[in-house]
């Protein structure tokens, strides 16, 4: 269940040797769950960071570049200046479900960040409904969205937020159904499986045309999902403040701020896991040391990141009926029968295997 | 089957986009169009079509080529300039002429829309780009065009 690095092995008896067998599993849960809000932390700000530097530089602008060496600690400076604010809020807001959004955003994201294979021995939580753990949890933080813009009390912050309810809801089934027919080629929902399946050949490869389809639509519900641009009528500027968010200040802000961050890279890390071969070396070339694993996890992550960041900076944003049409008259359709093409070349043993 | 051809075209389209972004964003290290502005005080070179202020251009003999025709005046949504002329004779062709004695631009009340400029019939008037504007006393801000002295380009009608 834990990890089984040698280093986790080294702590697991020091904490063993402090106290009795019964509490230990405890405090090693503790601590792998504090490193797991370390890295959460650290993700997001880089992320933000990142975000930052390549819009600047879609944009030709130099982006951030005063706080720290090329601007490094400027999200840093900023998460400093949202914990210093004063947490505001409106009058009348249903004050328990207004405190308690943020919340749901940010465990669900969290939850979701545990169960990744980051290499061969890190993983927290080797669940074996592994996909459908990360389907049902990112889902999970609509939930979320829909409190914070309905006790906010802003008629902004609703419409934010029952948008959001909307697109999230019908983008799922794409995300879902798109995951689907790559479970038809691993036979497996257990994440480490699905890449041990990969060792003859990323799926992307293996499974070739539906493959690449079904990439393609994760690609964009997954982008939708994760409330971006285009598909960012969630929170678009310029029609709505801030969206769902609009009344949120301070640190409140800053989780639903994180949270989207996360959850983009939630839905690229499931891709590098599904598609790419997760932690796996391109043709194996680094197999005899394990550790590069998170290394080329977190490159072909960061890459579909870029992607996402590209779509961002390039596409208008989409209306709400146009965004409807494309997911139930084209993104449907075109997964269905993308399945059973797909269902097709696994029965004819189609697939390309090294 | 327009349905299949929507398809092929909405990917093409979008690949045509990302396709521009991605060259922008290759080149970003040379073009980068951010200026760093109080660092690069010295050297930095303001573009052809900036707004700063609106000036007259005078030649090394002085004269200036408005003819005191007042369309920048009429123009001007904010009554940011006015212009007081006279009669004169012209001493050439001994005939009265229109002759302007200031051409006063209000700096404080322009709104750098250029129709000023626009309008002028002889192109007497231009945009210079100066923009450290800011002065302590509002009185600096109303300025005369013409320089003392100057008078109107032979020619220019
Ligand atoms: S630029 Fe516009 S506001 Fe300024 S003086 Fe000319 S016409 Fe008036
Ligand atoms: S500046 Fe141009 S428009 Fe204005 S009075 Fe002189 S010639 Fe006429």
């Amino acid at each position: 269940m834990y990890s089984s690095l040698i280093i986790t092995n080294n702590i697991h008896s020091w904490v063993l040797s402090l106290m009795p067998a019964a509490v230990t599993g405890i405090t090693e849960m503790m601590m792998i769950a504090m490193i797991y809000l370390t890295v959460f932390a650290v993700l997001g700000l880089f992320l933000v960071l990142m975000e930052r530097k390549v819009a600047a530089w879609f944009q030709l602008r130099i982006g951030p570049n005063r706080v720290g060496f090329f601007g490094m600690f400027q999200t840093i400076a900023d998460a400093l200046k949202l914990l210093s604010k004063e947490l505001t809020g409106t009058d009348k807001a249903d004050k328990f479900l207004y405190n308690l959004a943020p919340y749901f955003l940010i465990i669900s994201s969290l939850m979701a960040l545990a169960v990744f294979p980051f290499s061969e021995n890190l993983q927290a939580f080797d669940i074996n409904i592994g996909i459908f753990f990360l389907i049902a949890i990112s889902s999970i933080g609509v939930i979320g969205v829909l409190l914070g813009g309905w006790s906010s009390n802003n008629k902004f912050a609703l419409i934010g937020a029952m948008r959001s309810g909307v697109q999230t809801i019908s983008y799922e089934l794409s995300v879902g159904l798109s995951l689907l027919t790559m479970i038809l080629l691993t036979g497996s929902l257990q994440l480490s499986e699905i890449i041990e399946v990969q060792k003859s050949g990323w799926l992307i490869v293996q499974g070739h045309i539906p493959a690449v389809i079904a990439f393609m639509i994760y690609m964009i519900s997954g982008t939708a999902e994760t409330n971006r641009a285009p598909f960012d009528m969630v929170e678009a500027e310029s029609e709505l403040g801030a969206g769902f968010h609009t009344e949120y200040s301070g640190m409140k802000f800053a989780y639903f701020f994180l949270a989207e961050f996360i959850n983009m890279f939630i839905i690229a890390a499931i891709g590098t896991t599904v598609f790419f071969g997760g932690w796996l070396s391109p043709f194996g070339i680094t197999e005899s040391i394990p550790w590069l694993g998170v290394f080329w996890f977190l490159l072909k992550a960061f890459a579909l990141v870029f992607l996402m960041m590209w779509f961002r900076w390039t596409f208008p944003r989409l209306r709400v009926d146009q965004l409807l049409t494309l997911e139930w008259k084209y993104l449907l359709p075109i997964n269905l029968f993308n399945i059973v093409l797909m269902a097709i070349i696994v029965w004819l043993n189609f697939t390309i295997q090294f | 089957m327009s349905y299949f051809s929507d398809i092929y075209h909405g990917i093409q389209t979008l690949l045509t986009g990302m396709g521009v972004t991605g060259k922008y964003f290759l080149n970003s290290r040379k073009g980068a169009i951010t200026q760093q502005y109080p660092d690069n005080r010295d050297t930095l070179k303001m573009f052809e079509r900036f707004r700063g202020e609106v000036v007259m251009p005078h030649d090394e003999n002085n004269e200036h080529s408005c003819t005191g025709c007042q369309k920048c005046e009429i123009a001007c949504p904010n009554g940011s300039i006015e212009i007081i002329w006279d009669r004169q004779v012209d001493p050439e062709t001994g005939k009265k002429k229109k002759m302007i004695d200031k051409h006063i631009y209000h700096f404080g009340m322009c709104t750098q829309c250029g129709l000023c400029v626009d309008a002028c019939p002889s192109d007497a008037i231009k945009w210079a780009p100066n923009f450290e504007n800011a002065v302590y006393d509002r009185s600096q801000l109303t300025r005369v065009l013409n320089k003392p002295g100057s008078k109107v380009r032979a020619g220019v009608e």
